[in-house]
Formats: C-alpha cells, sequence, structure tokens
C-alpha cells in the first residue's frame, strides 16, 4: 500500500479550437503556472513532473523534450507518459504513484495537446501497419462499428444518445475553460447534423481542443499544511484489454477494462452502490453512446438501464448522481489533457473551487479515463484521507 | 499449407499535414525578422537574463518575460561544425557549415547556418553578422545565415 496522497491544486487553460495565441509548450506553462497559483506554490517546489499527451498529433517526437520546460521540468526529475487517450488521467496515476512511493513530495502533472497544430487522423493513420491502417478508419469508424452493436444489444435510443450531447453542452455553460458551451441545443439539432460514420451524428462526437490541464499531488503532511480541503487518491486503477477490435467482443456493452479496473476501485474503498455513494462523477465520454454505456459498465446502474438513467435526469447537475458538471469530453477535447482533466474536475468539486459548476458537498468523486480501442483508467477522490 | 520461408516487409510512407501555432512570443519574433530585420529577445524580469529567440517566459525562473530587445546583429560564434554526410532532411546540401552564435546583448545562444565562407576559415569566438534574405515570409530561414564579418 502506498502513502497517503493528495490533489492540493489544479490549473487548466481555456480550451478551443485553435489557441493560435500561444504555442504547446506555452500552453504547458498556462496551464502549470495556473496549478501553481490554485496550490498557492512556486515551481522551486515542485519535486518531479509528469507530462501526458498523445503521440504524433501535432506532428512532434519527444513531446516531453520539447514541452517539459513549459511544466517546468528545468533541472527536475521528469517523464512522459502516452497511453492514448488515457494519456491523462495514467499521467495523473503516475503523479499519484510518485508521491504514494514516499520518494516526492510535492509532483506536477501536466496534461496537453494542440490539436489544432496536426489533427487526430494523423496519430491514427500510424497505427499498426499490418492489420489496423489498411482496412480502419480512424478513432470515430472504430467508435461507430462498436456503437451500432451496442445499440441494438441494449437498446439505447438515438434520443437517448441526443439527450447526453444537450446536457454536455448545457453543462459547459457553467465551465469557464470549456470548449463547446450550446446552452440551447436541442435533442432535434443533434439529431440533424451530418452523420460523421454511421449511427454517429457530428454533435454527438468530441470536439478537437487546444489546451492543457495541471495537477499538484502532495505527501499527506505537506496536503494537511497546505490544502484547506484536499482531494484524497483512495483508488487509482488502469486496466488494458486486447489492442486488435477483431480480439474484443461486443466492446461498449462489456467494456471489461473499466468493469474491472472499478471492481478493482470500489473494493479498495469500499463502495457498493456506486451510483447513491458518489457525489459526483467526472467520466471520459468520447461520445454519447460511451457514457450511457460506461454508466452500465461502471454500475451506476443494470446493463441495459443506461438509456433510463439520462431519460430521469438521474446525471444532471440536480439528479441523484450529477454526471460530468464540466461538461465532460464530448465538449472539450484536447486528448492527452481530457483525462487530467477529469481527475482535476474531481479534485476541484472536493476543493469546493468548482464555481457555477460546483455541485454542493461533494465528499466522493469519482474520474475515469479512456484510450486506445478499449483501455481505462479509475480514480476516487475523497475528501477523506481513510 | 507448406512454409515456403517468405518473409514480408511492408514499406510504409505517410502524408500528413501539420500546421504549428508559433504562439503570440515568437510570431512577434518572426514579424521583426520579416518587416524590420531585426533580431529580437525578451528579459526576463528576476535573473535578467535577455532570452533569444525571445521567449515567453523565462524557463529557469517560471516567469513571463517582459521587455523586448533587439540584439545582433552581429555576435561571437562559440561553436561550429562542418556536415559533410547527405541526409533528406538537412537543410542544404552537405557539405554545410552551422554553430551555436551568441549575439551581442544576448545572454542566451541562437543556432544557425554559417555561409558565404570557405569552411576551413571558420573559428572558435570568431565574429559573424546575420545575412538577411530578400525574400522573407516571418520563418526562421529569414536569416539565410550568418557569415564572418
Amino acid at each position: 500500500m502506498g502513502k497517503k496522497v493528495a490533489i492540493i491544486g489544479t490549473g487548466q487553460t481555456n480550451h478551443c479550437s485553435s489557441r493560435e495565441d500561444l504555442n504547446e509548450m506555452e500552453l504547458v506553462y498556462e496551464a502549470a503556472s495556473a496549478a501553481l497559483r490554485d496550490a498557492e506554490m512556486t515551481i522551486a517546489e515542485i519535486d518531479a513532473v509528469v507530462l501526458a499527451n498523445m503521440e504524433l498529433f501535432e506532428g512532434r517526437a519527444l513531446h516531453d523534450m520539447w514541452c517539459g520546460e513549459g511544466g517546468g521540468a528545468f533541472m527536475k526529475h521528469s517523464f512522459k507518459i502516452s497511453t492514448g487517450g488515457t494519456s491523462g488521467t495514467s499521467g495523473a496515476i503516475s503523479g499519484y504513484y510518485h508521491a504514494a512511493s514516499g520518494l516526492f513530495d510535492r509532483v506536477m502533472v501536466v496534461g496537453f495537446e494542440k490539436h489544432s497544430d496536426g489533427n487526430t487522423s494523423a496519430g491514427m493513420a500510424l497505427t499498426d501497419p499490418f492489420w489496423d491502417r489498411h482496412v480502419a478508419a480512424a478513432a470515430i469508424g472504430n467508435f461507430a462499428l462498436s456503437v451500432s452493436e451496442y445499440m441494438a444489444d441494449r437498446g439505447v435510443t438515438q434520443e437517448q444518445s441526443a439527450k447526453v450531447a444537450v446536457k454536455a453542452r448545457r453543462n459547459a455553460c457553467n465551465n469557464p475553460h470549456a470548449h463547446l458551451q450550446m446552452p440551447d441545443l436541442t435533442v432535434k439539432e443533434v439529431l440533424e447534423s451530418p452523420v460523421l460514420a454511421y449511427p454517429v451524428h457530428r454533435l454527438e462526437m468530441c470536439p478537437q481542443s487546444d489546451g492543457a490541464c495541471a495537477i499538484i499531488f502532495a505527501s499527506e503532511e505537506i496536503a494537511k499544511k497546505r490544502c484547506p480541503r484536499p482531494a484524497w487518491v483512495r483508488a487509482a486503477v488502469t486496466r488494458h484489454d486486447h489492442i486488435y477490435l477483431g480480439e474484443v467482443k461486443n466492446r461498449l456493452a462489456t467494456m471489461r477494462s473499466l468493469r474491472e479496473a472499478a471492481r478493482v476501485a470500489y473494493e479498495t474503498v469500499g463502495i457498493r452502490e456506486p451510483l447513491k455513494e458518489f457525489d459526483v462523477a467526472e467520466i471520459y465520454d468520447p461520445l454519447t453512446y460511451a457514457e450511457i454505456a460506461w454508466y452500465e459498465a461502471l454500475g451506476f446502474c443494470k446493463d441495459g438501464e443506461g438509456g433510463r438513467l439520462i431519460d430521469d435526469g438521474i446525471t444532471q447537475m440536480d439528479g441523484e448522481l450529477p454526471v460530468n458538471p464540466s461538461g465532460g469530453v464530448i465538449s472539450t477535447n484536447p486528448v492527452g489533457a481530457s483525462g487530467t482533466i477529469r481527475v482535476a474536475e474531481a479534485a476541484l468539486q472536493i476543493h469546493g473551487r468548482g464555481g457555477k459548476r460546483q455541485i454542493p458537498d461533494v465528499n466522493l468523486a469519482l474520474a475515469t479515463g479512456y484510450g486506445v480501442y478499449c483501455w481505462s483508467d479509475v480514480v476516487i477522490l475523497s475528501s477523506r484521507p481513510d | 499449407m507448406n512454409d515456403n520461408g517468405e518473409k514480408m516487409v511492408l514499406a510504409g510512407k505517410v502524408d500528413l499535414p501539420f500546421s504549428y501555432s508559433a504562439g503570440k512570443t515568437a510570431s512577434r519574433f518572426f514579424v521583426e525578422l520579416r518587416d524590420h530585420q531585426k533580431i529580437v529577445g525578451k528579459r526576463c524580469p528576476r535573473c535578467q537574463r535577455i532570452i533569444v529567440p525571445a521567449q515567453l517566459f523565462c524557463k529557469e525562473c517560471f516567469v513571463e518575460t517582459d521587455e523586448w530587445i533587439e540584439v545582433g546583429p552581429e555576435g561571437t560564434l562559440l561553436t561550429f561544425t562542418v556536415v559533410y554526410h547527405k541526409e533528406n532532411h538537412h537543410p542544404r546540401e552537405a557539405p554545410l557549415a552551422y554553430g551555436i552564435i551568441r549575439l551581442d546583448g544576448a545572454d542566451t545562444s541562437i543556432v544557425h547556418l554559417l555561409g558565404e565562407t570557405d569552411v576551413a576559415k571558420l573559428e572558435h569566438g570568431m565574429r559573424v553578422r546575420a545575412l538577411f534574405s530578400k525574400e522573407r515570409k516571418g520563418h526562421i530561414m529569414d536569416i539565410n545565415c550568418f557569415r564572418p564579418v
């Protein structure tokens, strides 16, 4: 068992489709500086820096080399985590490991992506050269394959999917950092947007954003001294499934990496009824259908009831378990930062610094990451260290 | 089904477009090069170093730089090499010379090509001067090269 560790500060850039005012390293700097201000720390106090980013999306190799100094890594222990879409949560989990090992007391994690420098198809065009690259059509197409299967299996409707999009973009209006803020979006508009890959409409999919997010992890002694309401890391679990889609059965419906990561994390913390026990969840929803599938995989409801949760408003801001008060990945997606943002937003809710998106009295918060085709991270934060 | 022992090696080539944001600070550096043939740096308010090319923040002090300062166009050649082997991604046909130049007034150095000289005449510590390109686009190659004074 590792030592007790808490998140004591977070910081984000304002995310949008193109931050032309800053280059990639400067985006990292903006987020890292914001986290230092939030934690009332100086860079000199940080003793390790972990960077998280997708490979190749921006057409630069070795991002830790070109962007590390933006995270304050000059003359510090530093390296990069890159696990696809989970990079941001895996980076956060790595930051937690650094502090939980007892070897580092104050660890800065920065997830970042400058999508406008390139595009997702750049990275996706360099997938496996034998089996994947010549037959699959990147992220959206690969998702759509699983969506139609999931709909048929669980009876999820297009209207339920569109309701997730509406919830996300409305929640995003309360988040000054969010990319897509659409207060008046309707189910009809979502379903009338162009089909990107059957059955997925454009407004059901996440955008591509420029942005960065930083988190500061601290040892128990420092967290208690420096933060009035630390967000204690109670569980951090990563699971990777097969990488070839032909080997994964009914991906969205089973999502066994998320189910297994959640099972282990819930057991660690002693959670039996996640819907009742969590006060808020920030889950990595690359598209609307995934959010409904994750409700089931995370045990918020039984299999086949995910659509009902959105129909009944259970996951709305005023519902029993608000999911993604930030607007989620569907509203903001600087990929390498998207997972870091989930953990930061969960921490923010415990810190009580959520502003207009704050849920009252958050003591237990869930954050998840989703990456590659079916990798998952689960992080549980609490206002109590044990 | 007999294995004839043949081993496959797949050829791969990927054509990927990128569009790198320079950001407001490097953008101004490039505009000064293009429009005024000036090389500019920025001063760190904490350590007082004049950083060239201009940077948004001081990587050692982790604070934003503030004052814009023109440096060069002459400076001192700190070190150099002459590259004789050929690579597709080299900026110019080999043999090509490049070096690290501390421009007058700067506290950090710039890496650039050396030209308009017999490479045998290059020396550590020699004085060099920026030769600006006739057609300038707002790019590091708006400096064609540095040449001995």
